[in-house]
């Protein structure tokens, strides 16, 4: 298959993933979107990798993947406070950092 | 063949990722976000990048995937349905428009290589021990960054989320006045003889039990 369409799928989930990050309200599913939108670039790298025959895309692609696992890391860990907070886990009510 | 296997992971891919939008229930949004990793994995085998692909089924769609069942797990329950806000009417259209404009920015660029199956490539192209030895040879300084962002986000999530006292002092107080207190379990009542004799009614706890106290009716309200 040509590499076009590895971007165009790439294209794609990113596009779906930023739709469900303004979508959705459970900032347990913004951050399954922030994954999504994560995993359509690190698509991109892996093609372009190959689409240039050299490994350093897959490289990039590996650091996202652990900046992904960070920042999933610090988001449930916030999520985690939030719910012991008896705080809404609702990212249009969680406001007060709003100015 | 290989076009069979890129259409099979790419609607299995993007299939998840849609299932991860549209689903109410945020643990189906898990299960279908791993559905996902693992069509992407099959993917990037198809780009012949077999470390990265290895490393997406094992950290991805193992150990991360377990991290957020085990969250959604924890916090638990489903969302509200949708309220008619503006970013839910233009989300959606932003993110059609935005995948239009990167199809067109892709595919009307006219690159060669874009149209191209890849250029030639060495053997061992994205084995383990080639990215390894570019990990360690050329890549050194983003590895150990890495390494030690990894460290500083572990840390940040234990900070993050431990049972902090200092914040909870209202709802501790509240919990010791509020706890039911069994009848005869030495208070200075009972020493001073106040306490009933026998074939007298038994002592009732003076207070209703936990558990049907405002903080889970607060709970209940919060409606996430």
């Amino acid at each position: 298959m040509a590499i076009g369409w590895y971007l165009t799928v790439s294209a794609i989930i990113f596009c779906i993933g930023a739709g469900g990050v303004m979508v959705r309200r459970n900032p347990l599913v913004v951050l399954l979107c922030l994954e999504l939108m994560l995993n359509g670039a690190n698509l991109s790298l892996v093609a372009f990798a190959r689409m240039w025959g050299s490994e350093d895309g897959q490289i990039f692609a590996l650091i996202v993947m652990v900046v992904a696992a960070c920042e999933v890391t610090v988001g449930l860990g916030l999520v985690v406070a939030i719910y012991r907070r008896r705080l809404p886990i609702d990212v249009d009510e969680l406001s007060e950092l709003h100015g | 063949m290989s076009a069979v296997l890129f259409f099979i992971a790419a609607i299995g891919a993007i299939g998840g990722a849609i299932g991860v939008v549209m689903l109410r229930n945020p643990f189906y949004s898990v299960l279908a976000l791993a559905f996902h990793l693992v069509s992407l994995a099959a993917l990037f085998l198809l780009l012949r990048a077999e470390f990265v692909a290895a490393a997406q089924v094992v950290v991805y769609a193992g150990a991360v995937m377990v991290l957020y069942v085990f969250v959604v797990a924890y916090v638990g329950g489903g969302e509200q349905v949708a309220s008619g806000a503006v970013l839910r009417v233009l989300g959606p259209l932003f993110a059609l428009a935005l995948a239009i404009e990167l199809c067109i920015a892709m595919l009307g660029a006219g690159l060669k290589g874009v149209s191209s199956r890849g250029a030639p490539y060495i053997p061992g192209f994205g084995t383990p021990s080639h990215i390894g030895r570019l990990f360690l040879t050329q890549y050194l300084f983003p590895f150990e960054a890495a390494s030690i962002l990894l460290l500083v986000a572990a840390m940040g999530a234990v900070v993050l989320a431990r049972r902090r006292r200092g914040l909870e002092a209202d709802e501790q107080t509240a919990y010791r006045i509020e706890a039911p207190r069994p009848a005869y379990t030495g208070t200075m009542a009972e020493a001073a003889g106040v306490r009933p004799r026998a074939g007298d009614e038994p002592l009732k706890p003076e207070v209703e039990p936990v558990g049907t106290t405002t903080h889970d009716a607060t709970r209940q309200q919060g409606g996430w």
